[in-house]
């Protein structure tokens, strides 16, 4: 026994590990899959098979459509803004400013907040009786409109700034960091012909930082998908819910509404839309090493 | 590299505003101006939060929102550490303030020690299969947790852990164990080899080598998975608010009852003075420890 012990010592130490990421993640999955083919209510009940019924169901359900549809047009959005605003941010500090570290931090110290936090603090600046807006009309600009948290149609872009406000900089982060692993023989040989500064932007630094765009893409993504506490805390879902999404759907069926088996059915289609970003993004990945 | 553009053309002998130097530095002028509104725009809302939580309620109405508070008062503080209603209870956030951090630093600690022994084997102690098991693990660090909440509310039930801080300290370690063992992992591949063999041949054991050789070279990747992991844990929503209850809430499911709950008079200036008590931790981590608070971002943003 002490022998083996001392043999295996490595697979030993993991084996606890495994055992809990094996219960908790993998046969946790399987448990809300199966749950997902059941009527299940307020408890998992496995004698209430229905089979698929349950994404038919969620499918058909005109909220989970709103979720379904916010979560890409949010995505979009929010990956739109965050990465081409995120690339100029690091361009600009790129250019050999003055007090560099000074700009990073303000930049980025909106990352160590909670999301939770976030969508408090822009809560209050969007807020139409004493936020921006106010600010605005005492400026002078009386007919300055600020309604995205009342407006139905517009409260996506709440949601868009608040998350780019906290995410901009780590893609910031991460685009400086590729910025600065560029070749400056690159910027001698243009500045030598002449060359623009944005055209050697456009033409070939911005075509060599496609490894961090991919990256940034991929991060970005999964956490659209899992977006949850932000619109909790900012818009709650709302007006109406016109600001939710599929995280807050599933939230709300399995906890408050008690329908287990229609909220297990969402909760595997987020998986899924993760597993639908990750697999190109893993298989690009290892098709370049080999 | 930077981009070294506008270097700025010296004076020449006919005069200091050439064309060449006129149209330099208007393009510095714009570059810094560019970045003055960027700096407004993510400092901008630290500062209205900061300003509004020293105001009385009669000034925030009057507007005046990137004002300076005419008469400062920490009245809003007060209140919110110790008297604001949250919920039925009426003691401000000092015990969901204790509670993050009764759950935050245990689970902090045992994940780290956990992610560190895990992450040591796989890379210094390998075997047959060590890559499918690293696989495994790290797998769980896309996997959005919704699909795993209803089964974790019936095991914490089961084990009597639902609505306790232990519950969730014991969730906060389990689903902590796919980064913490990524981050070392990656960390340790690069501790040379030949450092394990010697001590090996010597006869010093597993545990021996981590304590004695390992951890000793790895103080940069330890605070960087204590700060992702306090980061991650007190920022925590979904756990917190599918699994605690009112005694046992964490800051950031207290933080949303206080602000978003729809009775009685909104206290703007309390709620801006919560939402520094809540963000405050992590900021203080984040201004003392800001290079290695990135490098932990850059590894976890991928976590669940």
């Amino acid at each position: 026994m002490r022998r083996f012990l001392q043999r295996h010592v490595s697979q030993v130490a993991l084996s606890p590990s495994l055992a809990l990421i094996a219960i908790f993640l993998y046969g946790f999955i399987a448990y809300t899959a199966a749950v997902s083919t059941t009527n299940s209510k307020a408890f998992p009940r496995f004698d209430t098979f229905v089979g698929l019924e349950q994404y038919w169901r969620l499918f058909h359900t005109p909220r989970w459509h709103v979720a379904f549809t916010n979560m890409f047009l949010f995505g979009g959005l929010f990956l739109l803004v965050t990465i081409s605003l995120g690339l100029l941010i690091a361009i600009l500090i790129d250019q050999r400013i003055r007090a560099e570290s000074f700009f990073r931090s303000i930049v980025m110290y909106p990352m160590a907040m909670s999301f939770v936090v976030t969508g408090i603090i822009w809560q209050w600046l969007l807020n139409p009786t004493l936020g921006i807006e106010v600010m605005m009309h005492q400026l002078g600009f009386e007919s300055f409109r600020l309604d995205w948290l009342t407006n139905p149609d517009t409260v996506i872009w709440a949601l868009v700034v608040a998350a780019f406000w906290q995410g901009c900089g780590l893609v910031m982060a991460l685009f400086l960091a590729g910025l600065r692993g560029i070749d400056e023989d690159i910027w001698k040989a243009a500045a030598v012909d002449g060359i623009p500064a944005w055209r050697v932007y456009v033409f070939i630094v911005i075509p060599m930082l496609a490894p961090v765009f991919l990256t940034v893409v991929v991060l970005l993504s999964l956490s659209i998908v899992r977006a949850f506490d932000l619109v909790v805390a900012l818009t709650n879902g709302g007006p109406g819910v016109s600001s939710d999404l599929p995280s807050v759907f599933m939230f709300d069926m399995a906890f408050r509404r008690t329908n287990l088996g229609l909220s297990a059915a969402s909760a595997v289609v987020m998986l899924g839309t993760v597993l639908a970003i990750l697999i190109p993004y893993l298989y690009i990945e290892t098709r370049e090493r080999a | 590299m930077s981009a070294p553009t506008d270097a700025m053309p010296r004076p020449t002998r006919s005069g200091w505003l050439t064309p060449r130097r006129t149209k330099a530095i208007l393009k510095r002028v714009v570059l810094y101006l560019l970045l003055a509104i960027v700096a407004f725009f993510f400092a901008g809302p630290l500062y209205i939060l900061l300003s509004t939580s020293f105001k009385t309620m009669p000034e925030i109405q009057a507007g005046g929102l990137m004002s300076l508070p005419h008469e400062p008062t920490a009245q809003a503080w007060v209140t919110a550490w110790g008297e604001a209603c949250i919920g039925i209870t009426c003691g401000g956030l000092k015990g969901y303030f204790g509670n993050s951090m009764v759950m935050a630093v245990p689970a902090v600690l045992i994940s780290v020690m956990i992610g560190a022994i895990n992450g040591y084997a796989l890379a210094k102690w390998p075997f047959p299969g060590a890559r499918f098991v690293f696989a495994a693990l790290v797998a769980g660090n896309f996997v959005p947790f919704q699909v795993v909440l209803a089964p974790v509310s019936v095991t914490l039930r089961t084990l009597g852990l639902f609505g306790s801080v232990e519950g969730l300290i014991l969730i906060h370690v389990i689903y902590g164990i796919p980064i913490t063992t990524m981050l070392f992992r990656n960390f340790f591949l690069s501790v040379p080899n030949d450092l394990i063999k010697a001590a090996r041949i010597d006869g010093a054991g597993f545990f021996w080598i981590f304590f004695r050789i390992v951890l000793p070279l790895s103080p940069s990747v330890i605070v960087v998975a204590l700060i992702l992991q306090f980061t991650g844990i007190w920022n925590d929503f979904l756990f917190a608010v599918s699994f605690s209850n009112p005694s046992s809430a964490p800051m950031t499911v207290a933080l949303n009852n206080l602000v978003n709950s729809n009775f009685g008079v909104k206290e703007y200036n309390v709620h801006m003075a919560a939402t520094v008590i809540a963000a405050a931790p992590t900021l203080i981590l984040y201004i003392l420890l800001g290079r290695y608070f990135l490098r932990g971002m850059t590894a976890g943003a991928v976590k669940g």
